[in-house]
């Protein structure tokens, strides 16, 4: 479910096809930086209702997506 | 009772820093601090001290305001950076300026100038004051750890004041803290204290960049939504938003959240830097000395920093 939204996010975000997007990818590939990073930990807390303190590097989507999940309680 | 402004000012050192010029001696580069973080040079002191560029804003205020430095009843200003503890800044601004009028600083760290208005508009409610000189004057270079090189790109030196009369332009406004040293500090020295035991953390500019990032965004959109609710006002009505220059990163996901068209949000960071307490006047000066404020303009003025700490205010110019 979080894959799906960050996936959905970050398509929206840089204007390309979801498909171009795996657990895998890494944001440098994808030419996102760690401020970028926050911004879109900031929306998901919006559209999740919860409170999400990004305190570890994350290097590739599926990294942000576990991180989230492990503080939802998944 | 408030206040209106009628005149501003500023003062930057004469010394231009490139970010090639810092990439000679820190492991970044032009394009990644330019990406990171707007900035492509700033102005730093070689011989100039901040309450040198405190004075001459203040002077060149005066001087816009034809006002003399006798007729000001009191003289605020906001800093982190100055040369001294104590005396206050305020005071070393009364004394270049030769005023006579009581002076004080008010330390909201970035925020500060936004701050030292509300104070400002205390004295004039309570009917105490007919001309106040706010300045926000830093000396960021010293303070600024110049080994770091993701807080050493972002600072620059410079100074900002406006002269304030009585009158009712000042509609709203809002200061928050939550307070603690965990994401913005600058600790003092610890002297040559032969007792004592605890650490010295370096007495220089501490920052967790994502943190501030994260804090900066939210209450930036939130503070600018909820003064100009507070005022009745349309973010459509805005003629400029006057953000604190931290970082062009702040400034553009703060637009995002808001409806005001992004060619309103003023921006000098790019040859100014983050000027910490000062950015916020000498943005402001910037605008009136391009003749781009028209008088009964609605101008918005969201500020952010250590503390944590953050101010805004709607006023009419």
């Amino acid at each position: 479910m979080v894959m799906e939204k960050l996936t959905k996010l970050l398509a929206a975000h840089l204007d390309t096809d979801p498909g171009e997007i795996n657990a895998e990818t890494t944001f440098e590939s994808l030419g996102i930086d760690s401020l970028d990073t926050v911004e879109m930990v900031m929306e998901l807390e919006e559209e999740l209702g919860v409170e999400l303190e990004l305190n570890e590097k994350v290097a590739t989507v599926g990294e942000l997506a576990q991180f989230i999940e492990k503080k939802l309680g998944k | 009772m408030s206040f209106r402004i009628i005149s501003t000012g500023s003062a930057v050192p004469s010394r231009v820093v490139t970010n090639d010029e810092l990439a000679t001696f820190l492991d970044t580069s032009d394009q990644w601090i330019t990406e990171r973080t707007g900035v492509k040079e700033r102005r730093v002191c070689v011989t100039e001290t901040a309450s040198g560029l405190g004075i001459e804003a203040g002077r060149r205020t005066l001087e816009a305001g034809n006002t003399r430095p006798e007729e000001l009843d009191m003289i605020i200003a906001a800093t982190v950076s100055g040369e001294y503890v104590s005396p206050g800044m305020a005071c070393m601004i009364q004394a270049g300026l030769g005023a006579t009028c009581p002076a004080m600083d008010v330390n909201a760290a970035c925020s500060g100038f936004v701050f030292a208005l509300d104070t400002a508009a205390g004295f004039f409610a309570r009917g105490r004051v007919k001309k106040v000189l706010v300045v926000g004057a830093e000396q960021t270079s010293r303070i600024v750890d110049w080994t770091d090189r993701n807080t050493a790109v972002i600072f620059g030196d410079g100074a900002g004041a406006c002269l304030l009369e009585a009158g009712d332009n000042y509609i709203e406004s809002k200061l928050f803290s939550r307070g603690g040293a965990d994401v913005i500090q600058i600790p003092t020295s610890i002297g040559v204290s032969p007792f004592f035991e605890g650490e010295q953390v370096k007495p220089l500019i501490h920052m967790k960049g994502q943190e501030t990032f994260r804090f900066a965004v939210s209450v930036m959109a939130a503070d600018i939504q909820e003064v100009l609710a507070s005022a009745g006002i349309a973010q459509s009505e805005v003629a400029y938003v006057i953000p604190h220059q931290a970082n062009v990163r702040i400034i553009d996901t703060a637009k995002k959240r808001l409806d005001i068209p992004a060619e309103r949000f003023a921006v000098n960071l790019d040859k100014y830097g983050n000027t910490s307490a000062a950015s916020i006047p000498m943005v402001l000066d910037g605008l009136n000395r391009d003749g781009k404020l028209t008088r009964g303009d609605i101008l918005v003025i969201s500020a952010f920093g250590g503390g944590l700490s953050s101010g805004a205010c709607v006023i009419q110019w």
